[in-house]
């Protein structure tokens, strides 16, 4: 059976785009799935280095594409889980040496092989996206509690709506819960009730981020108690493979609550009621 | 700009509601691509052709544009005069 390519995109930059991929790309292999995770980024690379894979680049995309080698020889598995592969991007070219056309061959290919395929779009709305967006099976959006994160994600939802991708996941990103309960950070809901797509995760602020991009290595591999964002990216991995599991952080009034409930179960949710 | 609702009071809101609010007004031109000076003449084109037709006031003639799930929506609000 074949595997499901999943885009990633945001429109902002900066938004954690490249930090979910190496996170979700990781958690999915914990479960034991076979995961290859592209970075689309081309001329900007950043997956491989935020994967701790930098040193092990021998081909990249546009080799790929070009002909200069196999689709296999580019894929660089990553040796501390069973089923995890990165295709990097190219750093030295541009996006235009990449077409959509290529993209979906390329991501053609790799479904027969694998149980996911992320793709990690550079930031824009332009070349890169488009690329980044021609394989794909399913669209993730991420975007950060922010006015203007939220602002180009719409503008992202929109296009993919305008393409008959159907309707993409979100996930809110660098949410930060004592901001919002006081009413300095917008919150879940407002988030949603302005983008009105479905909610796949919800990934609290977390330093370890930081830590675990200095030292190349997926928060989801280091398995601390504390690791916040690690488990919220492993609760996502688990949504994404068909679980039903509740949302870690909310602090939405009861109304809310009703509009999650496919995905969440009443008695494991821990929230407080906005006065 | 006279079609945007003014943000009386905006300091003694909360600011992840006044971002909000900002939000929806923007997303509603952004994603509809209207400019204001269409806003305008949408408006007046508006209460010509009624005005043709039913005794309206003018004056209190609002014409926004809201945000739907799936649809935004052109909404003219015109007052009717009675007739004496």
């Amino acid at each position: 059976m074949a595997g499901r390519v999943i885009t990633i995109t945001s429109g902002k930059g900066g938004v954690g785009k490249t930090t979910a991929v190496a996170n979700l790309a990781a958690a999915l292999a914990l479960q034991g799935k076979r995961v290859v995770a592209i970075d689309s980024d081309v001329g900007l690379r950043n997956l491989d280095v935020v994967m701790g894979l930098e040193n092990r680049i021998v081909y990249d995309l546009v080799d790929v594409v070009e002909g200069q080698c196999r689709l296999r020889q580019a894929l660089i598995r990553d040796k501390r889980l069973a089923e995890l592969y990165l295709l990097p991007a190219a750093q030295t070219r541009n996006k235009s040496d990449v077409t959509p056309e290529d993209m979906k061959r390329v991501g053609q290919q790799l479904k027969e092989d694998f149980d996911f395929v992320l793709v990690d779009s550079p930031a824009g709305i332009e070349q890169g996206f488009r690329n980044a967006l021609a394989p794909a099976d399913e669209v993730i959006v991420i975007t950060t509690p922010e006015v203007s994160a939220v602002r180009d994600a719409d503008r992202v939802i929109g296009l993919l709506e305008a393409e008959d991708r159907g309707e993409p996941h979100l996930i809110l990103n660098r949410l930060k819960p004592q901001m919002v309960k006081r009413g300095d950070m917008m919150s879940v809901s407002d988030v949603l009730e302005i983008l009105s797509v479905s909610l796949l995760g919800i990934v609290p602020e977390d330093e370890y981020i930081v830590i675990s991009t200095n030292r190349g290595e997926p928060a989801v591999l280091a398995g601390s108690a504390k690791n916040n964002a690690a488990r919220a990216y492993g609760n996502i991995a688990k949504r994404l493979l068909g679980y039903d599991v509740p949302f870690m952080v909310v602090e939405e009034e009861a109304g809310f609550l009703d509009r999650l409930f496919r995905f969440v179960r009443q008695k494991d949710v821990d929230y407080q009621a906005r006065k | 700009m006279n079609f945007f609702r003014s943000l009386v009071g905006a300091r003694s809101q909360k600011s992840s509601q006044l971002a909000k609010d900002r939000l929806k007004l923007v997303l509603v031109y952004d994603r509809v691509k209207i400019t204001p000076q269409l806003m305008d003449t949408l408006k007046g084109e508006l209460i010509d052709t009624i005005s043709r037709h039913l005794d309206i006031d003018q004056n209190g003639v609002s014409v926004t544009i809201t945000r739907g799930d799936r649809q935004d929506r052109l909404v003219a609000d015109i007052p009717i005069r009675r007739p004496r």
